[in-house]
């Protein structure tokens, strides 16, 4: 029996761990090798405390370890800039390369594939539940808890039981507007909040083939709103030109290039259960309040009048998100009333958004342009909702009171339906704008 | 270990949010975050729970994102047990490592808000004293198991160390 591409990596992993390890099975419990272990201002610094109190003195290797002060930063109040202290301190005092400070942070799941930081085959780590993004690259990547991330601090280690693979395949040719968030949305609408629990994603068949990067990140991002572990893709010549582009020298190695070789599912692993789906005449896809898998085709939806629009995130924060958004919103203005929010997930893709002049599209049509923050999506802060507001959001999670009153709503959508409701002041087909 | 308590029932799918909104992400201290435990979906919760109560919930118990600060409130508020019909990934990792008991059962709909519950954690046998049910739930896998008697996961690495 062959192995999937999450079990080929856990295996690769795990034979550092267990001296010699040869074969692998779902449910299984391992310890296995992280290549990477990534923190941010509200999970670190409980992971920081932890790792002080085992009497730990060192990190397992410094150049491992990502402190990314993203979700409450640039601080939103005294007791965050009080989080965002600890790891900058901690950073300091352990020598730490890859601290994010404000100028250079962006948001860490389109920052550490930005530079490199991950890539295929590696085995990541994160005190954050959308750390699966980086399965897009084909990595086993997957969100921990704060004790977790202490004891990898320590040792370098993780446990993992073994989860099962569910394939999904996407057949046809996607439509004009019709991108990976859409693809992630429609799919956790069939299976539901709880339809991969505990298992792994992995995405595959022609569209997503010929899916951008960007794209592949969205769905990758979203496979944790599924209860998956990861969401993996193997890699192909678009992630190779991707990780090229990043110019990290670690691509260039030979430890990364036997990394590579033969870094897909074989023809006889074994999938709990497969999907195929025909996506071809697929709707751009909304998901409605409370939970990411109550979606429905954006056509559907033109009476939702909304307060606020956000785009940007982890999910969609990324060059080709806002330039979709840009193309729609140029030489228009935005419903009078509507607050339009749209942050860039990172410095480079800020700068880059400045040069082509999406940025000054965005502020013509009455938006506003923020830093890099998680902030808005998790109702930390720069876009809370007071109570009553309807926001339609490019971001991964409509639970009640996510980004602010209890008694707000969050519709979820991918950058094209965005733009286009913020004109409109409903929510509405980008074709209808 | 026997806990006995009363139930304060929720439905599916009980997110992180639910558990501990963001807002208040800005404190790792259990007391503080368990005084807004469920605050979003159930602004009396902390007030109504007594040392030792157990939650009962339906599936997919504690999905969303990886703040370790949910099982830290429901632990910090006094609930000694959470009972559900499933547990998401990252909250049941983070439940393992910190501490908190929880079971898996997949008839929590027998158990009512308000019921008398007594939980042996060792057999794995969960006793509605208030219906006169007796419910038996999968024994911990061993490596878990271990994790567990050793008081959570960085007792166990340092022990595993030496």
């Amino acid at each position: 029996m062959g192995y999937t591409i999450a079990e080929k990596i856990m295996l690769a992993h795990a034979s550092m761990a267990h001296s010699g390890r040869k074969n692998i099975a779902p449910g299984e419990f391992i310890e296995a090798d992280v290549d990477l272990a990534l923190g941010n201002d509200i999970t670190a610094p409980i992971a920081i405390e932890e790792f002080k109190r085992s009497g730990a003195r060192e990190v397992f290797d410094r150049k491992k370890v990502v402190l990314v002060p993203d979700h409450f930063a640039p601080a939103k109040d005294l007791r965050s800039a009080n989080q965002c202290k600890i790891l900058a301190n901690f950073a300091k005092e352990q020598k730490i390369k890859n601290y994010f400070e404000v100028g250079c942070m962006g948001i860490e799941h389109a920052l550490l594939p930005e530079l490199g930081l991950v890539g295929p085959g590696d085995l990541v780590i994160g005190a954050d539940s959308h750390t699966c993004t980086y399965g897009a690259l084909g990595a086993y990547s997957t969100g921990v808890g704060s004790t977790d991330l202490a004891r990898a601090f320590i040792d370098g280690k993780c446990w993992f039981r073994i989860p099962p693979t569910v394939k999904f395949v996407y057949n046809g040719k996607l439509g004009k507007w019709v991108g990976g968030k859409d693809l992630i949305l429609y799919t956790i609408g069939k299976i539901g909040v709880d339809g991969a629990l505990y298992k792994v994603m992995e995405f595959s068949g022609p569209v997503i083939r010929k899916l951008s990067m960007d794209d592949r990140f969205s769905m990758s991002n979203m496979a944790i709103e599924a209860g998956a572990r990861a969401g993996l893709i193997e890699p192909d010549g678009i992630t190779l030109d991707y990780i090229k582009q990043t110019k990290n020298p670690r691509f260039k190695t030979q430890k990364f290039k036997s990394k590579l070789k033969n870094l897909r599912s074989d023809a006889d692993a074994h999938y709990e259960k497969i999907y195929a789906w025909d996506v071809s005449g697929l709707e751009p896809q909304v998901a409605c309040p409370h939970l990411p898998s109550n979606v429905k085709p954006a056509s559907e939806l033109s009476d939702i009048k909304l307060d606020q629009v956000v785009i940007g995130s982890c999910t969609n924060g990324r060059i080709s998100d806002l330039r979709i958004a840009a193309k729609i919103l140029k030489g228009r203005k935005i419903k009078p009333g509507l607050r339009l929010i749209v942050f860039p997930a990172t410095q480079k893709i800020y700068l880059e958004a400045v040069k082509e002049g999406l940025a000054e599209i965005f502020v013509r049509a009455g938006g506003v342009f923020s830093t890099p923050t998680c902030g808005p999506c998790l109702g930390g802060h720069m876009g809370i909702l007071a109570e009553g507001e309807a926001c339609l959001a490019t971001t991964n999670r409509n639970f009640i009171g996510r980004m602010g009153s209890p008694k707000s709503f969050v519709y979820l959508s991918g950058p094209a339906v965005a733009a286009a409701s913020a004109i409109i002041g409903r929510i509405t087909h980008p074709d209808n704008a | 270990m026997i806990i006995k308590g009363r139930v304060h029932k929720f439905s599916d799918d009980v997110n992180t949010d639910d558990i501990i909104a963001a807002k208040y992400l800005v404190s790792t201290d259990a007391k503080e975050l368990g005084s807004h435990c469920m605050e979003t979906i159930a602004p009396d919760f902390s007030r109504k729970v007594s040392a030792g109560d157990i939650i009962v919930a339906g599936k997919n118990f504690g999905c969303g994102s990886s703040r370790e600060h949910a099982p830290l409130a429901i632990k910090g508020c006094g609930i000694a047990a959470v009972v559900a019909k499933s547990f998401a990934g990252i909250f049941f990792r983070n439940a393992i490592n910190i501490g908190l008991p929880f079971l898996e059962l997949a008839d929590t709909d027998k158990i009512s808000d308000g019921d008398l519950v007594e939980i042996d954690l060792s057999k794995g046998l969960i006793k509605n004293i208030t219906k006169g049910k007796t419910y038996q739930t999968q024994a911990f896998p061993e490596f878990l198991e271990q994790i567990v008697k050793e008081g959570g996961l960085i007792n166990y690495v340092k022990r595993k160390k030496i």
